[in-house]
């Protein structure tokens, strides 16, 4: 994994609430067997209509969307499946982070390990940025902070652990190797057998 | 004296291989590890791109499920009628099994069918255990006090290489669900009015532990379709501690304990349970005598109404989008709308209960004309014992399809898929926009009201056909 320090982009924002995983990867790209060329596959039934053109008015279609990394979701983006095609897809059209007042467990977890930065910020804060699409923004992953245009800096939510692989670049798997000592260990004293 | 504990507590203080810090999350050990062929072929490829193992083939359980056709299989040109992805995907899972000498309970093995629902019909899923796959429903065997949640695939790439998951201890809310329901209200419906209630990321961040008299006195099958919807509240987990009827289930299936070892286990089980003076983080009231069934009108499962009440007014805009998708009116009953397709399977209401739920409405009565109905076992022995208690005849002779076991229109990836515009009354988990197809209109229901609704040709009551 490539370590994440810091993202400047433009912001998209995509205010609907609950967006799920089933509309940001239609299970029928659940086919694949790689990780790859999801980005093509991402919000696919909101950004094409039945024929496959493009819907005028969906944010990503609109030519300002274009080179935005920064995407900034309605409330509980991210809920339902477990599918981690979300985050691949969305890494892969060219996102770096999302931004919502709140997230579903499951897809951070699946965004934060990929190092796709998804991030929780006060509604405050939150409701700001959903009424200022295209806002320039700053995030700083080692600092937590989220700086706004104004200069405005606020602080956003993200545990520890995940900030220091996306910092490091490290991928978990590594550090939980380095515990297979106490993993047998655990193993042979535990008192019942699964 | 001990610090009195919930039941999550204990079985989480129970599989602590390292605690957690501020720095590091804890390192948890896990008991079972259920794969299908959907999440996991890009973690096994990471597993060879490594050079590594799987490290305890004796605890993964493996099945096909999610791409999979419903009609019958025998060889590979069967498998396309799912597509060619899918088909593909079901032979590269079969591939990775044997590659990493894992069993896999795929076809012709007569034990295959959708993973929540294997697992607890193979006696595999126990109390206490910690149970994962990559599958937001494994909340579904929480149902026996296992402690049970989906990860995603690289996750699922750290179990397989470690039997190890790295997780930052949740916080814990209680539904307590007392009283007892009312005729023709069944679990599904208490499950919608809890997820109405709390909404649909009411458990974010929270283990639920389903508690209350209303609780107690369902069997193990509802109790599965109980903590399977978990999710759909945001929670990643939600569990039931075990009791009798937890134990009798369980007792002399293929996978659980036998002689001594059972009698070892029964012990065990029986100290899990949340302690009297245990807190959870947030506790939640319904009252079960309160009930109707429950219907979906909106496009996620918290947009629930009972079966007689009018669709409510929202003004958010996500709200009234929903509403445009689907068509529905505000202050109408969801009865008003007529109804293209029934669905009655998935891992919420799959299994041989449910199928018997759904085939007593339907005895003796017709699906209505134009309506396409769809009975699909959650898995092959479900299968063989609705057919060897005639179910399947009485699905047939009232003029619906009788299918193989799989996950099917629940998420419509093998073809199984209702067209756009039409509307599904569905016994699975989500009405997301186009879950069942582009374009397809979903309301969730129980098996009951999904039978009903099928004879009648619009939404229907339940309780009118009993
Ligand atoms: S039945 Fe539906 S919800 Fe359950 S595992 Fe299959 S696809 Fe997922």
């Amino acid at each position: 994994m490539k370590p994440v320090t810091r993202i400047a982009s433009k912001t998209v924002v995509l205010a609907t609430r609950d967006v799920d995983t089933d509309q940001i990867m239609p299970a029928r790209f659940l086919t694949t067997t790689s990780r790859e060329g999801l980005g093509d596959k991402v919000f696919f039934d909101l950004r094409f209509d039945g024929a496959g053109a493009p819907r005028k008015d969906f944010v990503l279609n609109r030519p300002e969307a274009a080179g935005c990394s920064v995407l900034v979701a309605g409330r509980n983006f991210g809920c339902g499946s477990s599918r981690e095609h979300a985050p691949w897809g969305l890494l892969d059209y060219g996102f770096e982070a999302v931004i919502s007042s709140e997230l579903a467990d499951i897809f951070r977890n699946n965004a934060l390990k990929n190092g796709l930065v998804a991030i929780v910020v006060d509604e405050e804060t939150h409701d700001w940025l959903l009424d200022n699409p295209g806002a320039d923004v700053v995030i700083d992953v080692e600092n937590t902070t989220l700086t706004l245009p104004d200069e405005r800096t606020v602080e956003f939510e993200l545990d520890g652990f995940a900030r220091y692989c996306l910092v490091e670049g490290t991928d978990q798997l590594g550090f939980l190797q380095r515990q297979l000592d106490a993993i047998e260990r655990f193993e042979e004293i535990r008192p019942w057998k699964p | 004296m001990s610090t009195p504990r919930t039941l999550f507590e204990k079985v989480w203080a129970d599989h602590v291989v390292v605690a957690e810090t501020d720095d590091t999350p804890a390192v948890i050990y896990i008991d079972l590890h259920i794969i299908h062929e959907v999440t996991t072929p890009q973690a096994f490829s990471l597993l060879r791109e490594q050079g590594l193992p799987v490290r305890r083939p004796d605890l993964v359980l493996a099945t096909l499920d999610h791409s999979t056709p419903t009609t019958p299989v025998s060889s590979f040109k069967d498998l396309l009628v799912a597509g060619e992805g899918a088909a593909r995907q079901v032979r590269q899972m079969e591939q990775n099994c044997r590659e990493f000498g894992i069993e896999l309970l795929g076809f012709g093995s007569g034990r295959r069918g959708i993973v929540h629902v294997i697992g607890p019909e193979l006696g595999a899923t126990q109390p206490g255990k910690t149970i994962v796959c990559g599958d937001s429903h494994t909340s579904t065997h929480g149902a026996f006090g296992a402690l049970a949640f989906g990860i995603g695939t690289t996750e699922v790439g750290h179990v397989l290489a470690t039997q190890c998951l790295l997780q930052r201890k949740p916080k814990t809310l209680a539904v307590n669900v007392d009283g007892s329901l009312p005729a023709g209200v069944t679990a599904k419906d208490v499950i919608l009015a809890v997820i109405g209630r709390i909404g649909v990321d009411g458990g974010t961040g929270h283990v639920i532990e389903y508690r209350g008299g209303a609780i107690r006195a369902l069997d193990m099958e509802a109790r599965m379709t109980i903590c399977n919807m978990s999710i759909e509240g945001g929670a990643r987990a939600g569990m039931i501690a075990p009791d009798d009827v937890t134990f009798e289930y369980l007792e002399g299936r293929e996978r659980a304990p036998r002689g001594a070892d059972w009698d070892m286990a029964l012990a065990r089980w029986r100290s899990l349970f949340s302690d009297d003076a245990a807190t959870f983080d947030r506790s939640v009231d319904i009252d079960a005598a309160s009930l109707v069934p429950m219907v979906t009108f909106g496009t996620n499962p918290g947009m629930v109404v009972g079966i007689d009440e009018p669709v409510p007014a929202g003004s958010d805009p996500s709200f009234r989008k929903a509403l445009d998708y689907m068509q529905v009116e505000t202050g109408k009953p969801m009865s008003a709308n007529a109804v293209d397709v029934v669905f009655v399977g998935s891992c919420t209401n799959g299994r041989i209960s449910d199928i018997e739920e759904a085939a007593r409405i339907l005895e003796g009565r017709k699906v209505a004309p134009g309506v396409r109905m769809l009975v699909v076992p959650g898995s092959e022995q479900v299968k063989a014992e609705a057919e060897a208690r005639g179910l399947d005849r009485i699905v047939v002779a009232a003029g619906a399809e009788w299918r193989e076991a799989g996950c099917s229109m629940c998420l419509g990836m093998n073809g199984d898929i209702a067209q756009p515009g039409q509307l599904c009354v569905s016994t699975s988990n989500r009405n997301f926009e186009g879950r069942q197809g582009i374009g397809a209109r979903t309301v969730l229901a129980s098996p009951a009201t999904a039978a009903a609704s099928a004879i009648a040709g619009r939404v229907a009551d339940p309780r009118e056909y009993v």
